[in-house]
């Protein structure tokens, strides 16, 4: 057998292959001259134009509202069963569950894809915001439940805490946990495929509301 | 798909076809103008976009220089998170693994994710062949599926239909592949968005293995990363039991670091928006899912040997090349007879295939030399310098190696080039009025677009990036 025939341990013919091909490249220095951080001022409202820019639903409120427009907002969209994940604070599953509010489903014992499905609305938290992509990462954390809660259902309501706001990616990269499944959401989810058109909504939650909550 | 790139015929007579075609050349025209202007928009926007560029240009490089221990750390670090690790050398070893994971699954389908690798090693027609189907789920993909047709686009790999042409193709086609379109169907984007939606979410909530590709691999950490817009990558990667990810071994980056330059130069360079819809991101087996990445070769390590050619694997498949591509523009995707279209596909198919047919020789032709592809790269690569390397290695007359010779005098220093560009008629000279070979057949039926009065360096210069 040669040594280009795969059979003879495709790990070792590429990594030679490899060590052949680049013995004489010359090493490169890496310039990291792009920015790092961001001011730290008017952090919601950058966050909230970005997200409305991609039509997501934007509430800018502070601590004291938050009951009242999870409330109000769910009310509005009528939905009526929700998934609610552990870790989501009983305050705001109480407000969603108030009076001709949603009625709360739990992922425990852990719902079946076909059960989620027919669920209409999910409620969570997230591990970190960037204002300047208006970009939402969970992290499957706590308050943000397994990556299909936020998937099926077609409406995605999200909370954001001010100081969960990252100015811009290279400050989100770092307060992030890679071994953690993440999932960036930057607006509903979207389709540009037919002619260019812009049309919401494809596999993904078609609505996403967000509150952030500053002050 | 049903039919194969590598019978095609070459360059020229497939765009002597194309641009024939007057519904493609419209959609052409209006797809990449729109794209452009985004992209300028959002790219402008950011202060340090060069700053960015230089990052992403030298991480590249310091990857490919390293290759060989970043995969190693790869290797281990998805090994460590609970995934198995393959290696493949050549599409069929590729091809060989993929089809032995799904079939020790039991089962006899799987859904996918938009990818190039696997439609590069045409991983769904190897499937087929053990009886096993795989459905595209994104929405141009299952377009060009069910038209069993080409993709012509990286990134709208269907612009080449109109709606009234995918309202028809969902008409006749979805009902043979699973649940059918509503014969009330309405050519309204949104209603076959709609329908789209539907005819897939059954097929995602049943079926248990995916297969995707990656936009990144982060060997510090084994993560793989996957941009998209629609959420079915999402549903790929999070629903199934068990999920192959076929990857090419130059997708690597050292650290997780990284992805703060390439998270930012994506989604600007490709859909033209500051961020992609959805990114997802996950570290070996996840929630209970099991994991394999296969990593392929097929072609690249050949890239990587020659020393000008090798910037073709710093590569983020973005396509603002053919966006901005005269002749891609007028020529259309398919007439480069390979999944890699366009002023990138111009320069990375013929290395990977190794320049044995007449299409791969008449590739590095279908350029005007023109620059704006390298203006637009993320990552800096030459296209203008690496196509007229490749001309000068594919057999042709005399003359034109001549010709092509002083073009590479007039490539080979930023300033030379620059000067050329703006000394626009005597530059012209150098792009021959009948292109040679075998693209001959080409400019026979057409002209080869004109290098524009004012070259894309000055007009940037001039009006900062399209925003004066
Ligand atoms: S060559 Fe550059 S511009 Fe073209 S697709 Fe690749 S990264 Fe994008």
């Amino acid at each position: 057998m040669t040594a280009d025939t795969p059979a003879a341990g495709s790990r070792e013919l590429i990594l030679s292959r490899i060590r052949a091909a680049v013995a004489n490249a010359p090493e490169t220095e890496i310039p990291r001259g792009y920015r790092r951080t961001r001011s730290q001022e008017g952090l919601a409202e950058l966050l909230a134009d970005r997200l409305d820019d991609y039509r997501a639903t934007v509430h800018v409120v502070p601590a004291a509202q938050v009951a009242a427009t999870v409330g109000r907002v769910l009310k509005e969209r009528g939905v009526g069963r929700l998934v609610v994940p552990d870790g989501v604070p009983e305050e705001w599953s109480r407000a969603a569950a108030g009076e001709g509010g949603s009625q709360i489903v739990r992922d425990d014992p852990p719902l079946s894809a076909e059960e989620l499905n027919a669920v209409d609305g999910v409620l969570t938290g997230c591990a970190v915001a960037i204002a300047e992509t208006g970009t939402i990462v969970l992290d499957a954390g706590p308050g943000q439940g397994r990556r299909a809660l936020t998937l099926l259902p077609d409406y995605h309501l999200c909370l954001v805490r001010i100081d969960q706001v990252a100015g811009i990616l290279p400050e989100a990269i770092g307060r992030l946990d890679p071994a953690r499944p993440l999932t960036w959401i930057a607006g509903p989810s979207a389709t540009s495929d037919i002619e260019l058109n812009r049309v919401e909504g494809v596999h993904g939650p078609r609505n996403l509301e967000v509150i952030i909550i500053d002050g | 798909m049903s039919g194969t790139f590598l019978g095609m015929p070459s360059f020229p007579r497939n765009a002597a076809a194309a641009v024939q075609d007057s519904q493609l050349r419209f959609n052409l025209r209006k797809a990449t103008h729109t794209i452009r202007d985004r992209r300028l928009s959002v790219v402008g926007e950011l202060p340090d976009w060069a700053e960015l560029r230089q990052a992403g240009k030298a991480i590249k490089d310091h990857t490919l220089r390293h290759l060989d221990t970043y995969l190693l750390q790869m290797e281990e670090a998805v090994t460590r998170a609970g995934g198995k690790v393959h290696w493949a050398a050549d599409a069929a070893e590729a091809n060989r693994i993929v089809t032995g994971l799904v079939k020790a699954t039991g089962e006899t389908s799987v859904v996918k994710v938009k990818s190039m690798a696997t439609q590069e090693i045409e991983l769904n027609e190897a499937l087929a062949e053990e009886g096993i189907t795989a459905y595209e789920t994104d929405l141009a993909e299952l377009i060009v599926q069910l038209g069993d047709d080409f993709p012509s686009h990286i990134l709208v790999p269907a612009i080449h239909r109109n709606r009234s042409e995918i309202r028809e193709i969902f008409l006749s086609k979805m009902a043979e592949w699973g649940k059918p379109a509503p014969a009330s169907l309405t050519d309204e984007p949104r209603a076959l968005a709609e329908a789209a939606r539907l005819h897939l979410r059954e097929r995602f909530l049943s079926t248990k293995v995916a297969v995707s590709g990656a936009n990144f691999m982060i060997a510090e950490t084994g993560t793989l990363v996957v941009l998209e817009s629609e959420g079915n990558g999402r549903m790929c990667l999070t629903l199934p039991e068990t999920l192959i990810s076929v990857v090419g071994i130059e997708k690597l980056l050292p650290r997780w670091q990284d992805l703060e330059v390439f998270l930012q130069l994506l989604p600007r360079s490709s859909t033209g928006e500051r961020m992609n819809p959805y990114t997802s991101s996950w570290t070996g087996a996840t929630e209970g899912q099991e994991f394999h990445l296969v990593l392929v070769d097929n072609g690249r390590t050949q890239v990587l040997a020659d020393e000008v050619g090798r910037q073709a694997l710093r590569c983020i498949r973005c396509s603002a090349c053919l966006n901005v591509c005269p002749v891609y523009e007028r020529a259309g995707g398919h007439a480069y007879g390979s999944v890699y279209p366009g002023p990138i596909g111009a320069i990375l198919t013929p290395q990977l295939r190794g320049m044995g047919s007449e299409l791969d020789r008449s590739l590095p032709y279908a350029s005007s030399l023109c620059g704006a592809c390298f203006d637009a790269c993320p990552v800096a690569i030459d296209i203008p310098e690496v196509l007229v390397h490749l001309r000068s290695r594919a057999r042709h007359a005399r003359a034109e190696r001549l010709g092509m010779r002083a073009a590479g005098w007039v490539f080979g220093k930023p300033g030379r080039l620059a000067r050329a560009q703006r000394m626009g008629s005597r530059f012209r000279r150098l792009v021959p009025r009948r292109l040679p070979g075998p693209l001959g057949g080409w400019t026979d039926t057409r002209e080869i677009p004109d290098i524009p009065a004012q070259s894309f360096r000055d007009w940037w210069e001039q009006t900062d990036g399209g925003r004066r």
